[in-house]
């Protein structure tokens, strides 16, 4: 029986931090994302203006979206927990009665929740600045939420694992950044030398990059079959670490 | 001093129930990832409807304690059962009994009191009930609040709404983790009026404090903890009698220069410059003495105004009993 009220509880609690925060949390990544397109659309644009039948400024939303995708569903969903943890508010979390799925499914779903949203506001900025198709649109929103599921869960973990708030960071900036940029979101893999392209393989960002990218334009870099593979088997390496923490009570029950 | 119980005392120890335990811990002990032990072997029954004060220098092992039976951290060693439900196995319902408000003040600075206090509620499981909130803010005089920012209110109200999260769902049970830490007294005196309430309606509440006159005001059974040991569970009135020193105060009509040489066996003593005879016995001891002390000191002459009796309070003997 689940504990249900209280998944309910923590999700709204989380929805209305997140609702105080509205015009940063939305302000900020339309304003980046248009800076983006400004920048490489219109900069790099006007040199390549095609990459495989797809305009330049098209090739990179998937990418973009991407990127905002992955770091803030790291970010927040770090944030989330760690923040409890911090001004010491996890008690009430851990004295209630609630399984750790539980609390994970509040927690991980608010901060999915809240980076679909960006995902999809970013998606509706990008049609100002270029033509843009769909092809797979129940694929597109399927790559968006496994990502942001996949990515929150990693958030989550990093979020229990973080003791000082340099730590919170250091994962987003160091991590997810430069995969996100080497992973092909301004730019096909296939562009790269073979070497390269044999290195990139090991980046999953790659994957979840194509697969997106297949789901406007029906081209990829890798097979659409493997990129969802690898995102769910992403999904469950995550699954794991957080059963792994549960069992354990690792940084929160000892 | 009565050597032995009546008959009627008897009786009823014999045929009374042992009440059932609400909480029952055995065998627990804690030790830290650090490698410190925190609790060393306790063993506790809390009976249902009592209230249970635990004593004990800071670093006793108090929090650690508490935070086991709420699920906070993991027992090392032991077992914890509360209302039967063992709280690992049977976590969901051992816990939803329990509310608990710890000592340090932790809340979401940026949160209404309204939001939560029915965060709380939900969390363990409850379906929303604004009427059961609004009762709860207004008999800790926060309904006023309910709008506006924790981070608004001054300490002793964060207080009072970290007790209002703990009874937001209703609970059987009451961890009170230092309640008076850092209250007035008047909020003192209404918390304890509060507490006295909730136990009359049922619930069992467990408290820890360092202000003995709290453990001796409230309490039905006290606990002393020191080093990670509970070193003493008694009742409070069978405590206080069973440690305490009782002193006889004899105001003297004319004062004396000497204890009269009669009554030089005793333990007895002159006080407040001759005015004052003062004897003290132990309340255990099988004779007090006091009746051929004072046939004594008839029969030396020695007349008194006036007698008081004195008792030693918790605060000595809990100084007594940790300092060992
Ligand atoms: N997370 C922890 N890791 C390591 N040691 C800890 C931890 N928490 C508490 N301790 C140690 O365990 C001992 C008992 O602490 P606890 O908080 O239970 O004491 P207490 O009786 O509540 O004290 P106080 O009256 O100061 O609140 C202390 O020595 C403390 O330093
Ligand atoms: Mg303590």
């Amino acid at each position: 029986m689940m504990n249900l009220q209280a998944v309910r509880a923590i999700y709204l609690f989380e929805m209305s931090r997140t609702r105080r925060t509205l015009l940063q949390s939305i302000v900020s990544p339309v304003i980046s994302t248009s800076l983006y397109f400004v920048v490489f659309g219109a900069a790099i644009g006007s040199r390549i203006t095609q990459i495989e039948g797809i305009s330049y400024g098209a090739f990179i939303v998937p990418g973009l979206i991407m990127l905002t995708l992955l770091q803030q569903s790291v970010t927040n969903a770090s944030f989330g927990i760690y923040f409890p943890r911090f001004v010491g508010t996890i008690y009430e979390i851990l004295s209630a009665p609630i399984s750790f799925l539980e609390i994970v499914t509040g927690y991980v779903g608010a901060a999915a929740s809240k980076s679909i949203i960006v995902g999809l506001i970013i998606l509706a900025t990008a049609f100002f600045f270029v033509p843009l198709r769909i092809d797979h649109p129940v694929w597109m929103i399927a790559f968006l939420v496994l990502t942001a599921v996949t990515f929150c869960l990693f958030g989550f973990i990093i979020g229990i694992w973080a003791d000082g708030f340099e730590k919170l960071q250091v994962i987003p900036l160091l991590v997810i950044t430069p995969l996100t940029f080497l992973g092909g979101s301004f730019y096909s893999i296939n562009l790269l030398p073979p070497f390269w392209q044999k290195v990139a393989l090991i980046n999953p960002v790659v994957y979840l990059i194509s697969g997106f990218r297949w789901s406007f334009y029906g081209i990829s870099d890798v097979d659409v079959g493997v990129s969802l593979a690898m995102t769910c088997v992403f999904l469950l390496i995550c699954l794991a670490i957080v059963g792994w923490i549960f069992k354990t009570g690792y940084r929160l029950r000892n | 001093m009565r050597l032995f119980a009546t008959p009627g005392e008897w009786s009823f120890r014999l045929h009374a129930p042992v009440p059932p335990a609400v909480i029952s811990i055995e065998g627990l002990s804690k030790t830290y990832a650090s490698g410190f032990q925190a609790l060393k072997d306790i063993n506790l029954s809390i009976r249902r409807g009592e209230i249970f004060a635990l004593l004990g220098p800071n670093g006793a092992g108090k929090t650690t304690l508490i935070s086991i039976v709420c699920g906070i951290v993991n027992p090392s060693v032991g077992s914890v059962a509360v209302d039967g439900h063992d709280i690992r196995g049977e976590y969901r319902a051992a816990r939803s009994k329990i509310g608990l408000v710890p000592q340090e003040l932790t809340t979401d600075a940026f949160e209404s009191v309204w939001n939560t206090v029915s965060f709380s509620r939900g969390l363990f499981g409850k379906r929303p009930n604004s009427a059961h909130i609004e009762r709860v803010l207004k008999d800790l005089s926060l309904y006023e609040k309910k709008n506006d920012k924790i981070m608004t209110l001054s300490g002793g109200m964060k207080r009072r709404v970290m007790i209002a999260k703990a009874l937001s769902h209703e609970p059987e049970i009451l961890f009170l983790d230092e309640p008076s830490a850092g209250v007035d007294v008047s909020l003192r005196k209404d918390m304890w009026q509060l507490v006295r309430e909730l136990r009359d309606s049922g619930v069992t509440i467990i408290l820890t404090t360092h202000y003995i006159e709290e453990a001796e005001e409230m309490a039905d059974r006290v606990g002393v903890m020191s080093k990670g040991e509970l070193i003493l569970v008694e009742d409070k009135t069978a405590l206080m009698r069973k440690l305490g020193k009782k002193q006889l105060t004899l105001e003297l009509s004319a004062p004396l220069a000497v204890v009269p040489a009669s009554v030089g066996g005793y333990d007895i003593a002159l006080a407040n410059e001759g005015r004052e005879l003062v004897y003290t016995y132990d309340t255990q001891a099988e004779r007090t003495g006091i009746t051929t002390l004072l046939e004594e000191l008839k029969r030396a002459g020695v007349s008194f105004k006036d007698l008081r009796t004195t008792q030693s309070s918790l605060e000595d003997i809990f100084v007594d009993l940790t300092s060992r």
